[in-house]
């Protein structure tokens, strides 16, 4: 191990605006890219299902 | 199902409803075996690896800035040759993949910027230069933009894809053209850490912790890939009975969720 305390990890020798900048949004728009996947899918998924209920109703409801 | 017993029918995978349920066994163990090798990466590059003798800690950059500009080109290297395919054999499969990639490449192709200009300012003392390989990597920035602009335009599929393959094909000409920009330009950017010629001109343990967080970088972009695709095959196939039938689709109960 490196460091000798957190303190002196989070200062990263004084450039933590620089490294923490680079990792933090690096980290963050990798979380935000798959929540966006995991939404594409559900809301196709979520079409599909509600084009199926459609197709299956009896023909009178949908007079 | 194959011709042969010796090699595989590689057109029986590329059918989207065999690709839908291979992508689907896939992708878990990539994203697990991703995540592995980034935190195995993280702990090498922010734990064990020592401070740089020029840089200090500023150096530890380099552990998301490296793998991020290999993915930014190698996924357009990629989408390059799904298109080449596309266009060749007209697989359905080649247009939805090229499609897939796009948005993780042009994500790549951000975070190598936004690393870079972070590393910079303390470094150069400029959050920004116009040199050779700044610029050849913006303009890869802007080609998947591009990319993902031109196909999302046409809403017909197949004219999409076509046009969408034309500018994957005619773009990668600058993803050598960034590799060898430090080469054959003077440029601000240092030369490659890594090199297939030479031995590395970085400390082992450093060299780890960058290639560990490469491979958790390619497995990130695999397993997401292979899920969005996944979605693409869903939209594109959904007037095909298979995809009616899927039971994630199904419904018999008559509700929609």
């Amino acid at each position: 191990m490196r460091w000798d305390s957190w303190s002196q990890f989070w200062a990263m020798g004084g450039y933590a605006v620089y490294v923490w900048g680079s990792v933090g949004v690096t980290a963050a728009l990798m979380a935000v890219e798959v929540w966006q996947a995991g939404a594409a899918r559900r809301a196709v998924l979520t079409q599909l299902r509600a084009e199926q209920a459609v197709a299956q109703l009896p023909v009178e409801e949908l007079m | 199902m194959t011709t042969s017993r010796t090699s595989i029918n590689w057109f029986y995978y590329a059918a989207p409803q065999t690709f839908y349920g291979l992508a689907a066994k896939l992708w878990p163990w990539c994203a697990a075996l991703g995540t592995l090798l980034g935190l195995a990466g993280l702990w090498l590059g922010f734990a064990v690896a020592p401070t740089d003798f020029q840089q200090g800690e500023g150096y530890r950059i380099i552990f998301v800035h490296v793998p991020a500009s290999w993915m930014s080109m190698v996924i357009y290297l990629a989408m390059a040759f799904w298109s080449v395919l596309g266009l060749t054999f007209n697989t359905r499969l080649a247009g939805m993949m090229t499609r897939a990639l796009a948005p993780t490449g042009a994500l790549f192709a951000f975070l190598s910027l936004w690393t870079g200009a972070l590393w910079g300012k303390p470094m150069w003392g400029a959050w920004w230069v116009w040199d050779a390989r700044l610029t050849s990597e913006l303009i890869l920035f802007f080609l998947y933009l591009g990319y993902i602009a031109l196909t999302s335009a046409i809403d017909d599929t197949r004219r999409s894809d076509r046009a969408g393959a034309l500018i994957a094909i005619v773009g990668a000409i600058n993803v050598p053209i960034i590799y060898f920009s430090v080469k054959w330009w003077n440029t601000l950017h240092q030369g490659a850490s890594v090199s297939v010629t030479q031995a590395p001109s970085m400390a082992q343990i450093m060299l780890w912790s960058m290639l560990l967080m490469a491979l958790a970088f390619w497995a990130y972009t695999v397993a997401l890939v292979l899920y969005r695709v996944r979605t693409l095959i869903l939209q594109r196939e959904s007037h095909t009975a298979w995809v009616q039938a899927l039971p994630e689709v199904a419904n018999t109960t008559g509700a929609a969720a």
